[in-house]
């Protein structure tokens, strides 16, 4: 299973650079991630839990950030064991660039893979939980940059965060 | 002959009875006390080294009583091929070691590397997750090209290859095979894949140990079609325990299609744990576990060539073909693939050369073995699609190609150009009744009439011809198998008349418990009910071979016939002495013994009572009781064939393929219970037209099996089949055997998957799509795409 997407983050590259080596940004934005301890340089373990179709379960495993060019590229790997739920192992290299609005344009391509229990029973799912799963991280991590700006811009009808985002860059 | 219910006689199934109302016993039923239950830890890769398996958590889990792994089992001997196979270049096959839990490595996703033991099911799963098992993932190959093109990544690092062997049959006919295509004035090649499938039983796999300290008895309670094999196995290759001291049962089994044949590695778990413990041990398999772990079935990748005069005389058939045999070679996995393939690639034709090469990959997947028709089913789906394409490229109606070809009812005994010999048949008269029922000439107008509804309407016929009761013994033996092939069966009459037959065959849906008792009540002019069928229990039963093959009936029901013909011989000794004549002068007929020209009689009934009452016998001359067993083992195969033919209509926007009709004319040689064979047919074609349209066990290039569940692997529903004519009024008897049976369990898996997917190019040709062929299953994605693609 593989996916690419972008993202146009309104904020400066080097706070987005920052935030993607930050624990606290990871654990908010991993979707189902429980616990995350660890460091850049010793790598993560995280606790997550996802329902996949009909499997659900509890991943143990690592989040390592690898190959790290400061400001313009990262690798993202995790692995994750779920007991008799099997396995799932996904890596997202992540570049960065700047964009003509001054904001940065995240730049990520997914592959990912499960085994066991979640790949017999959630086949027929999981090209579309994967893609899922990595616009829910990337979702939550632009979300989270771009607070300040749409708390500025929420408006009453309770519109998303990001349509009131579009809605201010096109006014 | 018996009044009713006799050979012949559509006799309702007595065992339905219990079957139907909730009675049936399973093994899963079984639970003896004290029992304790057994969950396996499985693989999740497909390939990894085993660094560490850390059990002390799973061991401190509440209700656990014992944990094992690989470790605990490496003394113990693996579960061997009952078939040894040997190259080309006269190397034997690679046999790698199988064991009871997988040691050093896992092979596939579901290999099993641990077992607990709990006092409940929920306990024991439940600590299975506790197991901290530290497995390297290694680089899978599951593709068969790969893994014979790239030695890189074994499945079996101490054979230095993938490929179990490289077989030729017959290797002596290869030359003369290239040089009859190299000369042939058309040749006609197709590349095929006989799809994996999953083997999908309606009771998935149990087994229960059981061990007496006080005796050193031990006790197997199994879903077996075999239970003599599997005590076998165990006793001589896997533990060792002999033979008098174990006890294999098998009691009713809901299906088998061949995945229950085999002994697997849970069933000597059961038993080396219950003997540990003093307790019994349950397994009980779930349906995620059964599509892991159960031998799948077909899985060849083939490439066929058929050479021919340009007015559609076969010269020679050549094949290539890849044999996926997974992880471990199961029991007869080596033989499915070779000699109940190979040798029937010459179908019903008088085709004067023919040559199969067969290899056997190793890949990291689920073992593969024998499978509804194992061998045959491959066979004639390569046969009858390079038939079809050849009659189009020459322009002869598909029927004529085949009926140019046939054997003539005046060729039997026919040699084969595959080494077998054919003993009768008539293939001619089925294609007649099938142009008949079928109603073949009609085809163009319901062909128009569906082009009018916007669907194109196509035609698939097929003729096949299949080799039932595997045999003789003599034979096998030359080629390689490692068991005789015969079968046994005891009567025992008892003293107040009825009767207890031990059959080696095992019934696990076939029927055999009213039809093995409508041979002895004809024979002996009795009443069926009178009779019973005793089977599945290794002591109970002198010895079997059980139920695969099709061979029941024609194997084991001869052996009943001939333990019949003993009883009759010596009961007319018995009756001789009542009537104070000599045995010469006695006639047996209709239940009743009469000395020839006068009123003298007695019943069948009165002699069974004076066996067991024996106060005049003469008793250096008659033993007293009335019981006695014959081994049977037949002199050849037996030869079913059948003439199909399949009406489809495609929808042109969907690819979406709908079975309008199915008619079976099958020879079956002599039939004792209409109604069964019928509804083994039935049962059959539901399963070939499963493979054609809907089944598919398939891995991801990880080995990870994707179609692991009924929600991700299609079983044919009854809306997936049309009304299935089924005709088996014509036959040639079996010349061999005393019944002049044949073999019906098969032939509707081995003859629809052709007949569907010839349909199926046939409506997308009339429909103008230059479409040549369509692997299965032919799901509307593949149709679809061969139309627009």
């Amino acid at each position: 299973m593989k996916l690419e997407d972008t993202k146009d983050i309104a904020a400066p590259r080097t706070v987005v650079w920052e935030a993607i080596l930050n624990p606290e940004v990871l654990k908010t934005c991993i979707p189902g991630c429980q616990e995350l301890t660890g460091s850049v340089e010793d790598g993560f373990e995280a606790v997550v839990i996802q329902k996949v179709g009909p499997v659900k379960a509890t991943f143990k495993g690592q989040v390592t950030l690898s190959d790290i060019k400061v400001s313009e590229s990262l690798l993202l790997t995790g692995e994750g064991k779920g007991g008799p739920a099997g396995f799932a192992k996904g890596a997202a290299k992540v570049s960065f660039a700047d964009t003509d609005e001054g904001g940065t344009r995240l730049t990520y391509d997914v592959e990912a893979k499960v085994g066991g229990k979640l790949a017999q029973l959630g086949s027929r799912i999981i090209d579309g939980f994967t893609k899922k799963l990595a616009d829910q991280f990337f979702e939550r991590f632009q979300d989270g940059l771009e607070e300040p700006v749409e708390t500025e811009n929420a408006d009453e009808e309770g519109e998303k965060p990001k349509k009131g985002w579009l809605k201010r860059m096109f006014n | 002959m018996a009044a009713d219910g006799g050979m012949g006689f559509a006799t309702k199934r007595r065992e339905d009875v219990r079957f139907l109302t909730g009675r049936g016993k399973y093994t899963d039923d079984y639970s003896p006390a004290n029992t304790t239950y057994c969950a396996f830890a499985r693989s999740t890769v497909a390939n990894g080294t085993i660094k560490s398996i850390d059990v002390s958590a799973a061991a401190e889990m509440p209700g656990v009583v014992a944990v094992f792994t690989g470790e605990d089992f490496v003394e113990v001997g693996g579960n061997p091929a009952g078939w040894a196979i040997v190259s080309r270049d006269g190397d034997p096959m690679k046999e790698p070691k199988r064991p009871v839990l997988a040691h050093g490595k896992v092979r596939h996703v579901g290999d099993a590397y641990a077992a607990v033991i709990a006092e409940s099911l929920a306990e024991a799963m439940d600590a299975v997750e506790a197991i901290e098992a530290d497995i390297e993932e290694l680089e899978a190959v599951v593709n068969m090209a790969d893994a014979l093109a790239n030695n890189d990544v074994l499945v079996h690092d101490e054979i230095g290859t993938n490929q179990c062997f490289d077989w030729g049959w017959i290797e002596d006919n290869r030359a003369a095979t290239d040089e009859a295509i190299k000369n042939a004035p058309h040749v006609t090649t197709l590349e095929l894949v006989n799809n994996r499938l999953v083997p999908n039983a309606m009771e998935p796999r149990c087994s229960i140990g059981e061990y007496d300290p006080g005796t050193g008895d031990y006790k197997l309670t199994t879903t077996s079609q075999n239970p003599h094999l599997t005590r076998l196995l165990i006793s001589a290759f896997v533990m060792g325990i002999p033979e008098n001291k174990l006890t294999v049962h098998a009691p009713d089994v809901g299906g088998g299609f061949g995945s229950k044949i085999y002994h697997y590695g849970e069933e000597a778990l059961v038993l080396a744990a219950a003997k540990k413990l003093g307790r019994p041990v349950k397994w009980t398999s779930t349906r995620t576990e059964a599509f892991l772990s159960d031998a799948h079935g077909r899985d060849h990748v083939t490439k066929i060539e058929l050479a021919c005069e340009t007015d559609g005389t076969f010269i020679a058939f050549r094949t290539e073909t890849m044999a996926n045999v997974g992880a471990y070679l199961s029991n007869f996995s080596t033989a499915t693939p070779t000699f109940l393939h190979g040798t029937l690639m010459a179908g019903n034709y008088t085709v004067p050369n023919v040559y199969v090469n067969v290899k056997a990959v190793f890949t990291n997947t689920a073992p593969v073995d024998a499978y509804r028709g194992a061998g045959r089913p491959e066979a004639t789906f390569s046969l009858e699609r390079v038939i079809d394409k050849a009659a189009r490229e020459l322009g002869i109606n598909p029927v004529e190609i085949r009926r140019k070809n046939f054997v003539k009812p005046d060729q039997y005994p026919f040699a084969s150009a595959a080494g077998l010999e054919y003993d009768s048949g008539n293939y001619d008269a089925l294609m007649d009744g099938l142009e008949k029922h079928a109603d073949l000439a009609g085809f163009e107008a319901r062909a128009a009439e569906s082009a009018k509804n916007g669907k194109l309407r196509g035609l698939g016929v097929n003729s096949y011809i299949e080799a039932c009761g595997i045999a003789p013994s003599n034979l096998v033996g030359v080629l390689g198998s490692r068991v005789g092939l015969y079968d046994a069966a005891t009567v025992r009459v008892n003293a107040t008349g009825n009767i207890s037959v031990m059959v080696g065959a095992h019934s696990h849906g076939q029927g055999h418990e009213t039809a093995f008792p409508q041979v002895v009540a004809d024979m002996l002019g009795v009443d069926p009910m009178s009779v019973e069928i005793v089977h599945g229990d290794t002591s109970k039963i002198p010895f079997g071979m059980g139920t695969y093959g099709s061979r029941s009936l024609a194997v084991c029901g001869s052996a009943v016939y001939r333990a019949t013909e003993k009883i009759i011989k010596k009961a007319t000794l018995i009756a001789a002495h009542m009537m104070e004549d000599s045995a010469e002068n006695v006639d047996f007929a209709d239940g009743e013994f009469s000395v020839k020209g006068t009123n003298k009689k007695v019943g069948f009934g009165e002699v069974a009572l004076k066996a067991y009452i024996p106060h005049d016998f003469p008793i250096e001359d008659i033993e007293p009781g009335l019981e006695e067993t014959a081994f049977y083992d037949p002199a050849n195969f037996t030869y079913p064939s059948g003439a199909y033919a399949c009406e489809v209509e495609v929808d042109p926007d969907t690819g979406k393929v709908d079975i309008c009709s199915m008619v079976a004319m099958d020879d079956f040689g002599n039939v004792v219970n209409p109604m069964i064979v019928t509804g083994q047919v039935q049962g059959g074609l539901a399963q070939g037209i499963g493979q054609a349209l809907l089944e598919h066990g398939v891995y991801d290039e990880n080995g990870q099996l994707l179609s692991g569940s009924l929600m991700d692997y299609a079983m044919p529903r009854a809306d997936d089949l049309p009304n299935l004519v089924v005709d088996h009024s014509y036959a040639t008897e079996c010349t061999h055997n005393p019944i002049g049976v044949k073999g019906c369990g098969e032939a509707g898996a081995i003859g629809s998957p052709p007949t569907v997917v010839n349909a199926v190019v046939d409506a997308l040709q009339r429909g103008g799509h230059d479409v040549e062929h369509i692997d299965m299953p032919v799901s509307p994605a593949r149709v679809w795409e061969a139309m627009n693609g």
